[in-house]
């Protein structure tokens, strides 16, 4: 069980329960239960074919859930009005090519209903914070892929928007633009916007957001704070005089494991480090080198997928919450 | 659905294949403006009668119109077909729909924008082509607003058959099947049109269930009949002659053909909104 959440659940921006959808005789999402608190920045992770781009698609009212439902900022899922107040960046991220990029924001501008008046000023605003200024009056088919990505990252942004989905926002950018996102996506969070962020890119996640969940053949397989999901320590010993036999010592203290003079106890309280290392000695161990490190997200998403998928190919029933 | 069908027309406006159909349309008015003159001043001068060369100015008119409403016809083709499916194979649509867009709004909007386009093209061409030859040969059909209204209407049927076809089949699958189907239903009305001069009551039949399948060639009918005039009307109407011409009518098309033409487009769009309304984006 992991801890519970920095920031409070008790009014979710999403809140599904058993979420479920079918295509034909496949389950793309079999019974998905998440929530995510409003205000947090929320990394939505999964291999590929979990169910994301799904799950995002219900969220928004593109796709109907086949049984189970939720909540999107207090209304049902694909509320039309509850849309003013969400921005969304799709995976295809694609936009009228023959409109100047301002003309693209002041058409979103006029379909969340922004004042005639606002429109302009604010879509040259959207258009600044994701370095475009400049180019508001070029045709979108001028752009770049990763202008277009950029022009799609303003246009969820149009209007500071309560919820904002952002499907893969950096994937086609550079790694300058990548770290520009961050900011933009941390900015938008110190204004109070919910952020779910649909990223398979793993330092990316890793860096921005407050909670994170896993997702595996359409359900969740972990969720929590980013430091608890990671909270498993490790610690790595290297040392002369161990045997294979001597590891049963040393089970007291985590699960270990011996690869040549490298000895690796997961997970492990970094506080018994003392310890183990008297209990090593104790047997006739010389220590030559102590490390304890906490495990990094994509060892950690690699674990969790794999424990989802025991040796028969059947997922995992197992849902840590 | 207003943004959208401003959207809309803002996009054809912005596509060169409009704009090389307005050429082309003035290039085929001002031929037949000089075609129509040459054939004029030749019959003069081989005594044809005045009556003669204003039957024969009406039925170029006709072949005229024809030939426009082929051009209208795969203009409404071209545009509907991916009205909808282009957006939603580019994924333009997801961005859109995720807004507080209905689907039906969106639907309707894109189908709304291509008709006053088609509508505009086809008022623009049909009366400068009727006003050039009015200037060359005297001879102006009896209501010149009435065969343009029909024209357009063609052409708003079959936009909205393209609009349907492109909520579920890919741009060019749907614009194919949309041109047969037209030409299925002009080729129906024409063996309608054998079967009236033969006798033939299920030739007749045939091209009756084809007009209430696509009411196109009901549509084409009234081209034909607002650009003749009143005296070929009185003259080969109840001929075997005029029964069986296909660029003959002899009669507009009745009130209830009409009535069920507007029916139609109106349940051709409700089932498309259905079929995107189900539609996985």
């Amino acid at each position: 069980m992991l801890a519970m959440p920095r920031l409070s659940l008790d009014l979710p921006a999403i809140d599904v329960t058993d979420l479920q959808k079918r295509y034909g005789r496949i389950d793309a999402l079999a019974g998905l239960t998440m929530a995510v608190g409003r205000g947090e920045v929320f990394g939505f992770l999964g291999p590929n074919g979990a169910g994301k781009t799904t799950t995002v698609k219900l969220l928004l009212g593109l796709a109907r859930p086949t049984s189970g439902g939720g909540s999107v900022l207090g209304a049902p899922l694909g509320d039309l009005a509850t849309r003013r107040k969400i921005g969304y960046l799709p995976e295809l991220f694609r936009y009228q090519p023959w409109l100047p990029a301002r003309d693209v924001l002041m058409l979103h501008g006029q379909l969340i209903g922004m004042p005639r008046g606002r429109r302009r000023a604010a879509a040259d605003e959207a258009l600044g914070l994701v370095g475009l200024a400049d180019r508001a009056g070029d045709t979108v088919g001028k752009f770049s892929k990763g202008m277009q990505q950029r022009l799609g990252l303003a246009v969820a942004l149009l209007g500071e928007p309560a919820l904002v989905v952002l499907d893969e926002p950096t994937s086609a950018l550079d790694p300058i633009g990548r770290v520009e996102v961050r900011g933009i996506i941390r900015q938008a969070a110190d204004r109070g916007a919910t952020i779910f962020l649909n990223s398979h890119l793993l330092s990316e996640v890793e860096q921005v957001c407050d909670r994170i969940a896993v997702i595996d053949h359409g359900r969740v397989v972990a969720i929590g704070e980013l430091d608890d999901v990671l909270g498993v320590s490790e610690t790595e010993i290297r040392a002369s005089g161990l045997a294979a036999a001597d590891l049963a010592a040393v089970e007291a203290f985590g699960s270990p494991s011996l690869t040549g003079d490298r000895l690796v106890i997961r997970p492990m309280n970094p506080e018994r480090v003392p310890d183990l290392v008297a209990t090593l000695v104790g047997m006739g161990a010389r220590i030559h080198e102590v490390r304890t490190g906490r495990t990094s997200l994509e060892q950690r998403f690699i674990e969790l997928v794999a424990q989802d998928r025991p040796p028969d190919g059947t997922p995992s029933a197992t849902v840590l919450r | 659905m207003i943004t959208i069908a401003w959207l809309t027309i803002g996009e054809a406006a912005r596509r060169r294949v409009l704009w090389v159909l307005v050429a082309l349309a003035l290039v085929a008015v001002a031929l037949t403006t000089w075609g129509v003159a040459s054939l004029l001043d030749l019959g003069r001068r081989e005594g044809v009668s005045e009556l003669q060369l204003r039957l024969g100015v009406s039925q170029i008119l006709i072949f005229i119109a024809f030939m426009f409403g082929f051009v209208l016809v795969m203009t409404a083709a071209f545009f509907g077909s991916p009205a909808i499916a282009g957006d939603i194979e580019s994924g333009i649509v997801q961005a859109l729909l995720a807004r507080p867009l209905r689907r039906s709004s969106y639907l309707v909007g894109r189908w709304l924008g291509l008709a006053i386009v088609i509508v505009g093209y086809a008022v623009l061409s049909g009366l400068l082509a009727i006003f050039a030859v009015d200037v060359v040969s005297g001879y102006r059909p009896p209501n010149a607003l009435l065969p343009v209204a029909y024209l357009a209407g063609q052409a708003i049927v079959l936009l909205s058959l393209t609009v349907l076809l492109s909520t579920r089949l890919p741009p060019i699958a749907g614009g194919a099947i949309a041109v047969v189907a037209y030409g299925l239903a002009w080729m129906a009305g024409v063996l309608g049109k054998i079967g009236l001069a033969i006798g033939t009551s299920g030739l007749v039949g045939l091209a009756d269930a084809s007009r209430l399948l696509l009411p196109t060639d009901a549509m084409w009918q009234g081209v034909v009949y607002g650009l003749e005039p009143a005296f070929v009307i009185d003259a080969i109407g109840d001929t075997p002659a005029g029964r069986g011409n296909p660029f003959f009518a002899e009669t507009p098309p009745s009130p209830e053909i009409v009535a069920w033409a507007v029916v139609w487009v109106v349940v051709v769009l409700v089932l498309a909104t259905s079929q995107l309304r189900r539609r996985e984006l």
